[in-house]
């Protein structure tokens, strides 16, 4: 599609919409947001650049084949998961740590379910990019 | 040593992505040293050993277990045991399989597969151990399962020659639908006994016995047994199994797997046994089995396939002695079963010697080889005077046993003891046949020059032949030891056998004499008496090979059909039998149920809500009308935010931001789609267009009626209730439905992010290359 103002806008639209993914998943424990949401909206973000600037572009950008992207987010929710065993839980039992902790402030909470999130974010990227990438080259 | 037996001549690779070095070696190039393979023999010694230790503790009766848990919620545990049965056949299993490894690194010495060769064997005598030593009814299922799967490789180890990948295929799916078989009968017997502990099962024949599900545990038990012994009609699968190399055919196919179903009846007898339907199948089974295979054996002219049809006569008596409840009865079974496993082994051994230092297996061409494989030659004769039965052999305790056995059967003494005396007559021949005639008379014309065969070749049979003359001569070595122990793990009950050479003149000495005097007429005629079969057979209509063979054909053929019906490759269609499924499926349930909702009220709307509904009802509207498919698919985007509303206005965020993500992504993909796809006009004739119209409105009222009928009974919140109270204090989080996503359920979420993976995997590929095909 060639279109100066969807060209200009998509530039600044996309990272804010990349911004906001990662915002969205990281407040998903406790706001409504979370790892499929923002996986959704970074999907949305990458289609939009592939619609302005071309599929080949979109490639460039991401790096990496989605393909890959989805694997490694597998990959990443699967040692989530297994992670539990480290500390003899059974299976994706939740593991916290909270960093700095002490009175009155409970520090930085980090989590293999976070982790677990984030590849739940990664495979939504990576699967709907591959569809819509591929749509668009092939079809 | 430069030859191969007929087996390996086929070239090993045919896929071309092997590298050059690990190609077969050519039967004229030098091959590589025998080097360590020995070394591979050297597990099953330990464990004979290990077994062999037992022994003092099992001839006193006890009995010793061992047990983990594996999956406790469902009953199941690792547990093993030993007694006299499971000790009899895992002394066999080591045993044999340490003289057959020993074998195999001569015998397969230089083969490009060899280090998959001994995974194989390795692995199929471990799962063989675990399934005689198994206390567990699940646990002994894996393993018989572990047998077949391993013995499948085993069975297609040349996987380069049709028949062998045809026979293995042909073992696999005969013995794992009988597996399967199995599976259904020891669940039952599970539910029916409370317990999977077979230990515990078999404390309670009676109770199993008088049970209303008797009969199916014994049919699907039996027929697990039946396939993997191979009683008729499922014995053909065993001959054809010969493809096998040697060494495997020996192990297998005569001293372990095949016993396998063998060793079920054995350990089910005290559960199972004494019924009328008991006692009748394993006895005509088991008897048509023994006497078809023997005259059968006769009309091979290939040594080994001649051994198979042995084995599968073996198997029969097995079968037919198991189905007594006379303690001679089962002594016979049990001395039987080692004596077989003992002459089998070494005589399998002995044709593959001959296969390997002549070249081929075939009767006619081979005579006179005594003076070139003296020490073969000892040893076959020696396993095959066992396999005749005769005196000091401890084939001949076992065939007096069997006589004896035979007339102590209260139902049918005549009918099992002609048919004893017939095979074994027949066994006389065959004996004759393959472990006789090759090495008297004149040496004929063989393909390869015979010599005798290397150290490790021959001491495998020399010893299983010695042991048969040794337990013969002194049969208390293992009358108190094994046999005593084994009967009473059959019978359930303590029993006393003695083994004797002598029992003194009695009927069972008179059938012996008939037995050899029959056996010497069919041994002098056999040559007459094959091409007699040879003219039978070509009468058959088909043979058993013949008609599986149409059975998977006609299984194919109906899964092409099938597959035509189902299939159809119109997306419409397929979306219209999905649709027209959930909608009858669900109605039918609401009214069945008598479920439907009843009246009523409208609850209070404010105008946003109304709102929400004008826009969706015009959204569905507009869909249902348009012209082209681009309005079609806005209007539809129209609906989802309506809906993506709704969620808003009642307190479901995140799935209202999930929705109008999914929505736009949507019309994305199918406004990419959509450039090549037809117009509507084209697509749908007004006739269809008013079908599909009729199942929207079904589907979409069968969807209403069931969610008013959900509303109208209460709704169980303690689920909710759970989540609400435990999601800050367990899992530190506010937002619920993401707490839920990936702490509480998050296997459920891995399955799914899989599904959606995988799924774009597959989008991948039946997009990828769309473009190049239609523009060649």
């Amino acid at each position: 599609m060639n279109s100066l103002i969807l060209n200009a806008a998509t530039r600044l639209l996309v990272a804010l919409m990349l911004l906001f993914s990662i915002y969205m998943l990281l407040r998903g424990h406790n706001e409504p947001g979370g790892g499929f949401i923002g996986g959704l909206i970074a999907a949305i973000g990458f289609a939009l650049y592939a619609m302005a600037h071309g599929t080949a572009a979109t490639r460039r950008a991401l790096r990496l084949d989605p393909a890959a992207i989805a694997m490694i987010g597998l990959g990443i929710a699967l040692l989530a998961g297994l992670a539990a065993a480290l500390a003899g839980d059974p299976f994706f039992t939740g593991q916290w740590w909270f960093v700095g902790a002490e009175a009155g402030s409970k520090g930085l909470p980090l989590s293999t379910v976070l982790l677990f999130d984030i590849g739940v974010y990664l495979v939504v990227v990576g699967a709907v990019l591959t569809i819509v990438l591929t749509l668009e080259e092939e079809v | 040593m430069s030859g191969l037996s007929a087996e390996l001549e086929q070239p090993a690779d045919m896929e071309g992505d092997e590298a050059p070095s690990r190609t077969a070696p050519r039967p004229d190039t030098p091959r590589p040293g025998v080097g360590f393979g020995w070394l591979a023999a050297l597990p099953p010694v330990l464990l004979a050993l290990a077994f062999a230790a037992c022994l003092p503790a099992v001839s006193n009766g006890e009995t010793i277990r061992v047990a983990y848990d594996w999956v406790p919620s469902l009953g199941v545990s690792l547990s093993f045991l030993i007694d006299g049965l499971s000790l009899t056949f895992a002394l066999l299993i080591t045993g044999i399989g340490a003289l057959v490894a020993l074998y195999s690194s001569v015998y397969l010495a230089g083969h490009a597969h060899l280090g998959r060769f001994w995974l194989y064997l390795l692995s199929f005598m471990l799962a063989m151990l675990g399934l005689v030593l198994a206390d567990n009814l699940i646990t002994l299922f894996v393993f018989w399962e572990l047998t077949t799967l391993t013995s499948y490789l085993l069975i297609g180890f040349d996987h380069a020659a049709a028949k062998a990948r045809r026979s293995a295929l042909q073992a696999l799916l005969l013995t794992g639908a009988g597996g399967l078989a199995l599976l259904a009968g020891l669940i039952l017997m599970g539910l029916a006994a409370g317990s999977f502990e077979l230990s515990e099962i078999i404390a309670q024949g009676d109770a199993i016995r008088a049970h209303a599900l008797y009969l199916p545990i014994l049919i699907l038990v039996l027929l697990g047994a039946f396939t993997k012994s191979a009683q008729v009609p499922f014995h053909f699968w065993l001959p054809n199994a010969m493809a096998a190399p040697t060494p495997v055919s020996a192990y297998l196919h005569s001293a372990t797997m095949v016993k396998a179903g063998i060793y079920l009846l054995a350990r089910m007898h005290p559960v199972l046994s004494g019924s009328e339907a008991w006692i009748w199948t394993l006895t005509i089974f088991g008897a048509v089995t023994a006497v078809l295979a023997s005259v059968l054996a006769l009309r091979q002219t290939d040594l080994k396939q001649a051994l198979a049809y042995t084995t599968l006569m073996a198997l029969g008596t097995l079968t037919m002695f198991l189905g007594a409840e006379a303690t001679v009865a089962v002594a016979a079974a049990v001395t039987f079963l080692i004596v077989h496993s003992l002459y089998k082994a070494a005589l399998f051994l002995v044709v593959g010697i001959i296969d390997h230092q002549t070249g081929t297996r075939d009767v006619a061409k081979l005579r006179g080889l005594a003076g070139a494989l003296p020490i073969t030659a000892l040893a076959a004769a020696a396993a095959a005077l066992s396999m005749a039965g005769f005196p000091p052999f401890l084939g001949f305790i076992g065939k007096e046993l069997k006589y004896e056995g035979a007339l102590a059967i209260a139902s049918e003494p005549l009918f099992v003891a002609s048919a004893a005396v017939l095979a074994n007559a027949l066994m006389v021949a065959v004996a004759g046949i393959v472990a006789l005639r090759p090495f008297i008379g004149t040496p004929g014309e063989t393909p390869k020059l015979p010599r005798e065969a290397p150290a490790r070749l021959w001491i495998g049979p020399l010893l299983l032949a010695g042991l048969g003359l040794t337990f013969g001569m002194a049969p208390g070595l293992i009358a108190g030891g094994l046999v005593q122990p084994a009967v009473t793990a059959v019978l359930g009950r303590p029993e006393t056998v003695k083994l004797a050479l002598w029992h003194g003149l009695n009927l069972p000495l008179l059938l012996s004499l008939v037995t050899f005097a029959l056996g010497l007429a069919f041994y002098l005629f056999h040559q007459q008496l094959r091409r007699l079969l040879i003219g039978l057979e070509a009468r058959l209509p088909a043979s058993a090979d013949q008609v599986w063979d149409g059975l998977l054909r006609g299984l194919k053929a109906l899964a092409a059909l099938q597959t035509e019906l189902l299939q159809s490759g119109v997306m419409r269609r397929y979306l219209f039998i999905i649709f027209a499924t959930v909608a009858l499926s669900v109605g039918a349930t609401l009214v069945l149920a008598e479920a439907l909702p009843g009246p009523f009220a409208l609850p209070e709307l404010e105008i946003k809500h109304w709102a929400v509904v004008a826009m969706v009802t015009a959204g569905a509207f507009m869909t249902a009308i348009a012209a082209n498919r681009l309005t079609a698919v806005c209007a539809l985007g129209v609906v989802g935010v309506g809906i993506a509303l709704l969620f808003v206005m009642f307190g479901a965020p995140d799935v209202a931001i999930t929705q109008m993500l999914v929505e736009t992504l949507v019309v994305v993909l199918v406004a990419v789609a959509m450039l090549r796809l037809p117009g509507l006009e084209q697509a749908a004739s007004r006739a269809g267009r008013r079908l599909d119209a009729l199942l929207a409105i079904a589907v979409g009222g069968v969807v209403t009626a069931t969610l008013l009928a959900i509303v109208e009974g209460p709704i169980n919140r303690s689920v909710t209730a759970y989540f609400e109270e435990t999601s800050v204090p367990e899992a530190f989080g506010r937002n619920i439905v993401n707490v839920i996503l990936v702490d509480f359920r998050a296997l459920d979420t891995f399955g799914e992010i899989a599904v959606v993976a995988v799924a774009a995997i597959g989008a991948y590929a039946l997009l990828r290359g769309a473009k190049r095909e239609r523009r060649p």
